[in-house]
């Protein structure tokens, strides 16, 4: 990477190219050092003090002192626990039910009918096209007259069985299109960059079956991948709000929205709370990433 | 569900026959999509022509007129504001990062960026409303609202929404500048070139797809962006995606429901012009990344 900077030592080793332009070679070097400087501390400025003031505005309310109370409310809070857990839930079984739909059909497109690829891509770039809001102005429309007309078909039932309020399975099949795209590009480069080819050929040579194949050959190569397309997808289910509460699902964010009203030093600390979570989960899974290539 | 089985029996009787099965495994996420996906969009296409039961092109009327077109062109206005000041932010930063020695410092602009861009949504809001909202630490301590000083209009949210847009472009726009090759540098160097010359005849031509690509999906973003909004402004900036909520939640006169899918549509067909832009832009600054 250094070698591909300016100030690399490439840069170092060509002094006269520098010299004969315009300006001499310290003063530019000088003056790129002030400007580069300056952008970073903005940068730092615009996105430390958020942070640091609602740190700020969570433990210390006018005319009282630090208190770290704001940040114990959060699990005595009517709602904290079941809220997190439904969106917790729904992200596990958004990240099943995505990963067994797209893995077995990437790894079919790859190997056996690379000429399904455009139309792969397509499918799973077009979520990003339609906003959720409006996404959500058709699912609505269909959970509200699909019973109509559905009413003499076994449809019927399950148009209500998937509103469940203990667990919507109508979020889990609408975040898992959502999620599509993000899946879909994670597993394309990681597929890329293994010779999927080789692998399955060899370990079909050697007489592994494909379900063997498929847990013991694919997803132990694809970890990184498949890791990276998990956290993507629990952080957009974690932090989803225009479906769930158009819906009217009681979710974590949703949560966060209603509890704003009557406790807004909570519902701050939650939302600084669900920063770090976030960052930790970054943390975790780059560090896995670096893992595997290390040992690889 | 069904598709590792898919897999298995397309494969389990070997030879030949397996080539012509394998497409069997895509079936399943075909048709998820085509059900999940398709038929809420068919829904909103017929829907918006429908009125009390009858063909009628009334709702999209409406939905381009007074108080809608307003909120269009507001959501517009905000979007073009945030891809354009966002991407060219993310890109200087982007550049100090990239030319910096430290590389301590690269990793962590790095890490930040790849959560910051995360960051959206009901927490964003309520962390600058903690900030910069009417009772904020920081409003109080420069004493801003005796100023005058309010979060909660169209500049409040364009700074908001720069807060994972600026972040996004950085994630966007550092792989295209670390392939941008020394090489390249010094061959315009030894020709002559000053550092203005290289940027406009080199540099700033092979990072343009990059860069509109980067644009694009700032766009994107901003412009489906609902519950930040919600939170920080409720109905006092005029925004599209709130009118469609206002209209979901049955805030519409009674037989002008479908003046929400209307206006759906109208959002999905500026974000798919807007898309069609992106996807050959990113195809051809795939090429020069590797």
């Amino acid at each position: 990477m250094a070698a591909l900077t300016p100030e690399g030592p490439m840069a170092q080793l060509t002094p006269p190219a520098v010299a004969a332009g315009p300006v001499s070679g310290p003063g530019r070097r000088r003056r790129i050092r002030v400007w580069r400087g300056a952008i970073l501390a903005i940068a730092a400025v615009y996105f430390l003090v958020p942070l640091i003031a609602s740190f700020t505005f969570t433990v210390k309310a006018p005319e009282q002192d630090f208190s770290l109370d704001a940040y114990g409310q959060i699990f005595t809070t009517e709602g904290f626990g079941q809220s997190l857990l439904l969106s917790i839930g729904l992200g596990v079984a958004t990240i099943a039910v995505v990963l067994l739909l797209t893995l077995p059909a990437m790894l079919a497109v790859r190997l056996r009918v690379p000429k399904m690829k455009p139309i792969m891509e397509i499918v799973c770039t077009l979520p990003l096209v339609v906003p959720p809001i409006t996404f959500v102005a058709g699912i609505n429309t269909v959970l509200q007259f699909g019973p109509d007309y559905l009413a003499s078909t076994p449809f019927y039932q399950t148009i209500f069985a998937i509103q469940d309020e203990n667990f919507p399975v109508v979020l889990v099949l609408a975040y898992v299109i959502l999620a599509l795209p993000f899946v879909y590009r994670s597993l394309d480069a990681g597929l890329g960059a293994i010779d999927v080819r080789t692998l399955v050929e060899a370990a079909r040579n050697l007489g592994a079956s494909w379900p063997h194949l498929i847990f013991r050959v694919i997803v132990p190569n694809l970890r990184s991948s498949l890791a990276s397309a998990s956290f993507l997808t629990l952080a957009l289910v974690l932090g989803e709000f225009t479906i769930a509460s158009l819906l009217h699902f009681q979710t974590f964010p949703v949560w966060i929205y209603t509890i704003s009203g009557s406790q807004a030093q909570v519902s701050v600390a939650v939302s600084v709370f669900s920063l770090l979570i976030t960052w930790l989960l970054l943390l975790v899974l780059s560090s896995a990433g670096a893992r595997q290539r290390s040992g690889s | 569900m069904s598709a590792p089985s898919a897999v298995r029996t397309a494969s389990a009787s070997g030879g030949r026959r397996t080539k012509s099965k394998s497409w069997l495994a895509t079936v399943p996420l075909l048709a998820f999509v085509a059900l999940i996906f398709g038929v809420p969009l068919v829904i909103i296409l017929g829907g918006t022509f429908k009125r009390d039961g009858a063909f009628s092109a009334a709702n999209i009327t409406e939905s381009v007129q007074g108080a809608y077109l307003t909120a269009m062109i507001g959501s517009v206005k905000l979007s073009a504001l945030v891809a354009v000041v966002g991407a060219l932010l993310g890109t200087f930063l982007a550049q100090a990062v990239v030319t910096s020695r430290f590389r301590l410092l690269r990793e962590a602009v790095l890490t930040a960026s790849g959560v910051l861009s995360n960051f959206g949504g009901i927490p964003l809001a309520f962390a600058w409303i903690a900030t910069l909202g009417n009772s904020g630490v920081i409003t109080k301590a420069l004493g801003l609202d005796s100023a005058g000083w309010s979060l909660y209009n169209f500049w409040g949210l364009a700074l908001v929404y720069l807060y994972f847009s600026i972040p996004l472009m950085v994630v966007v726009v550092v792989p295209a500048l670390d392939g941008l090759r020394q090489q390249w540098r010094e061959a315009a160097q030894n020709n002559g070139a000053n550092t203005w010359q290289y940027w406009r005849h080199v540099g700033i031509p092979v990072l343009t797809p990059t860069l509109l690509g980067g644009v694009v999906l700032l766009f994107g973003g901003a412009f489906a962006a609902y519950a930040t909004a919600a939170a920080m402004v409720g109905g006092t900036v005029p925004l599209v995606t709130l009118q469609i909520a206002n209209a979901l939640s049955g805030n519409v006169l009674i037989g002008h429901e479908n003046v929400a899918l209307a206006l759906s549509l109208d959002m999905i067909i500026i974000a798919g012009l807007v898309m069609a832009v992106y996807l050959p832009l990113q195809r051809r600054s795939a090429r020069w990344l590797r």
